[in-house]
Formats: C-alpha cells, sequence, structure tokens
C-alpha cells in the first residue's frame, strides 16, 4: 500500500486543476472559520511549548523575575540521579510497556480477527479497560497488588506463597508492577489497531501461501507481516509517544516511589515544576521529553502526511 | 480455507478472558465487602455478606458528586467547543484554497502530539496570568486547545471525502460559506463528528494531569483528581476507594457500551487511514 502512494506522480500542490471540489476564492468568513481554531491552539499550545523551551534557562520559584543560567539546568540534569533514574525507567518503560502490549494487542487481534460465537464478547472485554481512566486503572490495580490482595491470593492458591510481596512497596518490583497494570489498559486500543490493519490484508495472498504449502507461522510472518507495514509504524509511534507521556497511572499508584524507582521523566518533571516549583528545572526535563519525543512525532505526521495525499 | 475454529479457541479465550476482566470484578467484590470484613479476612477474601456501605462513605459529604458534576460540566463544554472549532478548521482546510492547508493541517496535528509536559508549567502561569487559574473555564479551553488538532485532522479527512457535487450544487444555489457548512456539511458529518465525541468525552473525562496544571481547590476537581484525595483520605479502607473508583468508572463504561461502534471507528479514524 506504501509503495503504490509513493509511485503515485503527485500533483503540484498549487495546481489549478488538483481538485475540482476546492473553491478558488477563499470567503473572509472561511478565513474566520480557520483562524478561530487556529488562534486557539497557537495560544494555549504553540505558544505555551515555546515559553518551556526558554524558562529552561532560567531559574525561577515563580516569584519575581526569572534569572537567566544558561545551559545550567542541562548541566544539572547531567549529575541528577534521580533523573538517570528516570530516563532509564522510561527506557524500560518504552521496552516493557510497549513491547508487551503490541505483542498482547497484535496476538489478540489474530486471534480475533475472524468473525465467530463469541468473538464479539471477548473483543468487547478486551476493549473495556481502555474506557477507565489511568488514573482510576492505578487505583484498580493498587487494590489488587496489597498485602493479602487478589494478586496474592492468587499465588497463594497456585502454590507460589513465596512470590507473594509488597509489590507497590518493594522498590524491585514496584515499576513491573505499574506497568502491568498500563499494558493492560494499552493492548485493547493496540489491538483495535491491529484487527484494522488485518481487515485491509488481502486473504487471497494468504490462501495462495496455503495452498503453496505455508504453514499457519510461515503465513502470517511472511504474508501477513509484510501487509501491515502502514500499521506497525504508527502502533510503533504512538507507543513510544504514550510511553513518554506516561504519567497517571504511575501517579496514582506509587508517586515515584518507593525511593524514586518508578519515578519516569514526565512524574519526575511534575514534580520539580509544581511539588517543588522549580520552574526552569521542570521546564528543562520537559524539553528532554521533548526532544526525545520529537522523532516519533515526525514519524507519525510523515505517515500520515502520506495517507493524505491520496 | 475458512474452517472452523479449533475447539481450543475457546477453551483458550474463555479463561482468558475472565482473567482479563477479573481486576474489575475483584474491585466490584471489594467495594461491596464491609471494612470490618476486609480488615479481618483480608483484602483477596470473597464476600460472605454484602453491602453498599463503601459507597456510601465515597458519597458521603458530597466531594465525590460535586467532582462528577464537574468533570460532566467540563467535558460537556470542551467536547462541544472542540467540535465546534475543529468542525470550522476542518471545513475551511478541505474545502477552500487557503495557501499551505496541508503543512497548517500537519502542523495542527503535531500540537497535539507533543508531550503535556512540555506545556505545563507555561500554561498554569498563562491561565495565573489571564485570571482564570483554578476555575473550569481554565480547564476548558486547555481541554480545546490541546485536543483541536487531533479531532480537525480527523474531520477535514472526512469533509474533504464528501462528494464535491454537493457543494457545487449548493454553489450554483448562492448559498454562502457560513450555509454550506451549517445545513450541508454539519449534517453529512455526523457519523464522523459521533465518533469523535465518543472519543473525546472518554478522553477529557479521563484527563487528569491537566486537572492538576490548572486547579487548585478540591471543590473544583474533577472526578480523577478527587479520587486521588479520596485516597489519601481512606488510604486503608479499600472498599471505599473501590466504590468510589467504580462510581469514576461508570460514565466512560456507559459511553462505551452504548457507543462501541462509534467509539472504535473513532479511535482509527485519526491512526490508521
Amino acid at each position: 500500500m506504501t509503495a503504490v502512494q509513493q509511485a503515485r506522480p503527485e500533483a503540484p500542490a498549487g495546481g489549478p486543476a488538483r481538485r475540482g471540489r476546492v473553491t478558488r476564492r477563499v470567503p473572509p468568513l472561511v478565513w474566520l472559520f480557520l483562524l478561530l481554531p487556529l488562534a486557539v491552539e497557537l495560544f494555549w499550545v504553540f505558544w505555551p511549548a515555546m515559553n518551556s523551551f526558554s524558562l529552561s534557562f532560567t531559574e525561577w520559584n515563580g516569584v519575581g523575575a526569572a534569572r537567566p543560567v544558561g545551559l545550567e539546568n542541562y548541566e544539572r540534569l547531567l549529575s541528577d540521579p534521580i533523573f538517570a533514574t528516570a530516563l532509564r525507567n522510561n527506557v524500560i518503560w518504552v521496552i516493557g510497556f510497549g513491547g508487551l502490549s503490541v505483542v498482547g494487542g497484535l496476538a489478540l487481534a489474530v486471534a480475533l480477527n475472524r468473525p465467530g460465537r463469541g468473538v464479539g464478547i471477548y473483543r468487547s472485554a478486551i476493549y473495556l479497560p481502555m474506557v477507565i481512566s489511568l488514573a482510576v486503572t492505578g487505583l484498580f490495580w493498587r487494590v489488587m497488588y496489597q498485602p493479602g490482595g487478589p494478586i496474592d491470593s492468587g499465588l497463594g492458591v497456585i502454590g507460589l506463597d513465596g512470590l507473594q510481596q509488597q509489590w507497590l512497596a518493594n522498590p524491585d518490583t514496584a515499576l513491573y508492577a505499574v506497568l502491568i497494570a498500563a499494558v493492560w489498559r494499552q493492548v485493547g486500543y493496540i489491538m483495535v489497531l491491529y484487527l484494522a490493519g488485518l481487515k485491509g490484508c488481502d486473504p487471497t495472498l494468504e490462501e495462495a501461501a496455503a495452498v503453496d504449502g505455508a504453514n499457519a507461522w510461515q503465513r502470517f510472518w511472511r504474508v501477513v507481516m509484510p501487509q501491515l507495514r502502514g500499521v506497525n509504524t504508527v502502533v510503533f509511534a504512538v507507543t513510544v509517544i504514550d510511553s513518554l507521556r506516561t504519567f497517571d497511572i504511575v501517579w496514582a499508584m506509587t508517586r515515584g516511589g518507593p525511593y524514586n524507582t518508578t519515578q519516569l521523566l514526565s512524574t519526575y518533571m511534575f514534580q520539580q515544576g509544581f511539588t517543588l516549583v522549580n520552574l526552569g528545572y521542570g521546564s528543562a526535563i520537559a524539553v528532554v521529553i521533548f526532544l526525545l519525543a520529537i522523532a516519533f512525532i515526525i514519524t507519525y505526521l510523515a505517515r500520515q502526511a502520506r495517507a493524505e495525499e491520496v | 480455507m475458512r474452517t472452523a475454529r479449533s475447539p481450543w479457541f475457546h477453551a483458550v479465550m474463555i479463561p482468558f478472558t475472565l482473567l482479563w476482566l477479573a481486576p474489575i470484578v475483584f474491585v466490584v467484590l471489594v467495594s461491596l465487602r464491609e471494612f470490618d470484613d476486609i480488615a479481618t479476612r483480608g483484602l483477596g477474601a470473597l464476600p460472605t455478606s454484602l453491602t453498599l456501605d463503601g459507597f456510601a462513605t465515597a458519597l458521603a459529604g458530597g466531594a465525590v458528586a460535586t467532582a462528577l458534576l464537574n468533570s460532566a460540566i467540563v467535558t460537556v463544554a470542551a467536547v462541544l467547543a472542540s467540535l465546534a472549532l475543529a468542525a470550522l478548521g476542518a471545513f475551511a482546510l478541505s474545502r477552500y484554497r487557503i495557501p499551505a492547508r496541508r503543512t497548517i493541517l500537519l502542523v495542527m496535528l503535531a500540537g497535539n502530539l507533543l508531550p503535556p509536559q512540555i506545556l505545563l508549567i507555561p500554561v498554569s502561569r498563562i491561565a495565573q496570568g489571564l485570571g482564570i487559574y483554578d476555575t473550569l473555564f481554565a480547564l476548558v479551553v486547555v481541554q480545546v486547545g490541546f485536543g483541536l488538532g487531533f479531532y480537525t485532522f480527523v474531520l477535514h479527512g472526512f469533509m474533504r471525502a464528501l462528494p464535491s457535487e454537493v457543494f457545487e450544487a449548493a454553489l450554483l444555489d448562492g448559498s454562502g460559506a457560513g450555509r454550506t457548512f451549517w445545513s450541508i456539511v454539519l449534517p453529512l458529518c455526523r457519523p464522523a463528528l459521533a465518533a469523535l465525541a465518543a472519543l473525546a468525552t472518554t478522553w477529557i473525562y479521563n484527563d487528569l494531569i491537566w486537572a492538576m496544571t490548572v486547579l487548585q481547590t478540591d471543590a473544583k476537581f474533577p472526578i480523577t483528581a478527587a479520587l486521588l484525595n479520596l485516597q489519601g483520605g481512606y488510604s486503608s479502607s479499600w472498599n471505599v476507594i473501590a466504590a468510589g473508583s467504580l462510581v469514576a468508572a461508570v460514565p466512560t463504561a456507559i459511553v462505551f457500551f452504548v457507543f462501541q461502534k462509534q467509539f472504535v471507528s473513532g479511535l482509527l479514524v485519526g491512526s490508521n487511514k
């Protein structure tokens, strides 16, 4: 599909005959139509975003004037052990949260692709967590993870008493415990994306491969997966962007604790910027998050831009 | 080729689905237990008797009810304003020869993809500067501003695909831009608007970080932020916390069950053309 799009000769953007249905003259009212949303977004998104950059070169507690400090905030980040933890945790988060939800979502999409008895119910059950807010998801799982709670009891029932522990209070398990809760909510979304992707695949290709003697595994990897390339790009970009944004669920479950072991860049930024009111330092962390996200934002945009061409 | 599923399919999927829903089921069970029962027999035990005490405590004092009302106000206002503004912008960009319209559209979409963290501190300062800090109005405008890019992008795709004959006919009838938009484009866009509305409702209702950024007074918190307060106040009363969480989850669950089709198509429309 992508190849077809690229092969299509691009019409000159300003060419008069590009689309007959586009009206030539732009009436003033239409300019107003465009400027209203544009102004709101410029004022509440792009203007603040630029402000974060300039704030990151200052030291400011919100009172009086901000003191310009050049790159000092960024230099401090390099030697800040909590920032290092947050960064490392974010890498674990991208890989763990992204990997598990993509594998889970894809596997479920393949399993539930064909309609059949019960498939609608299974799908709805897997979508359901998606509509629960991340904050509430966090509270749900706090209940699950409590000492003596369902997870511990479940482990007891299957004879794994030795694994019972304070999941959220133990620095070794807290991050992963939060991660599992986040995956539980994300899998449904990834499954939706892959189900749509699978719908767009050509079934005759798979049938031809089956006739040629390819087994199910080979058909999936050699025939179906290449057709899902476009969806994979979207899923990959969305997952990384989501990972860098993750805040609510950590805040609801651990607030970055115990001992900062579940700190992500976003929670550390919030703590610095809002709890401790280090506006300059918090902004510097925000800029780092932005710089990490930008490549994936561009990947996503590029794909959307191509889709717009058709 | 399209053979029947192996019996293993249901043998695997039924337990899996039950396990998937287990957290929700457990929270429901905990919410229906008595505090003393949880304290003596543990959180993981099955209830022996059912009570609505947890819900009564969670709703007592009216803080949760106020928070639900705040959430409802913010969600309705923000969804309507977002879709109205996005529809206007999408109409202009899709049906008129605006210079650099593709760039404008992608830049708007990019705004929605930014990590909110890069906006939080300045947004909070700007709200203070405008004197709207700690008002629901601030939360609404911030939500609208941040979501607009995505909604505009989706509606643009939809409007561009509308048959051009409709517009030519409108033009011949001497219909101006305003009337064309109101009486032709908006009605035709109903499916896309419904999908986006279902999606935006859950996003805005579920938000926590923007509320924490522009609000300060507990009485103004939407339900997500109020719940975290409840959790602080009743840190060991798991039945109360479970009940409060369920109360918070019910509105979006209703949206989901009633508008599941719109919801799912809304998720797809932006990310998977």
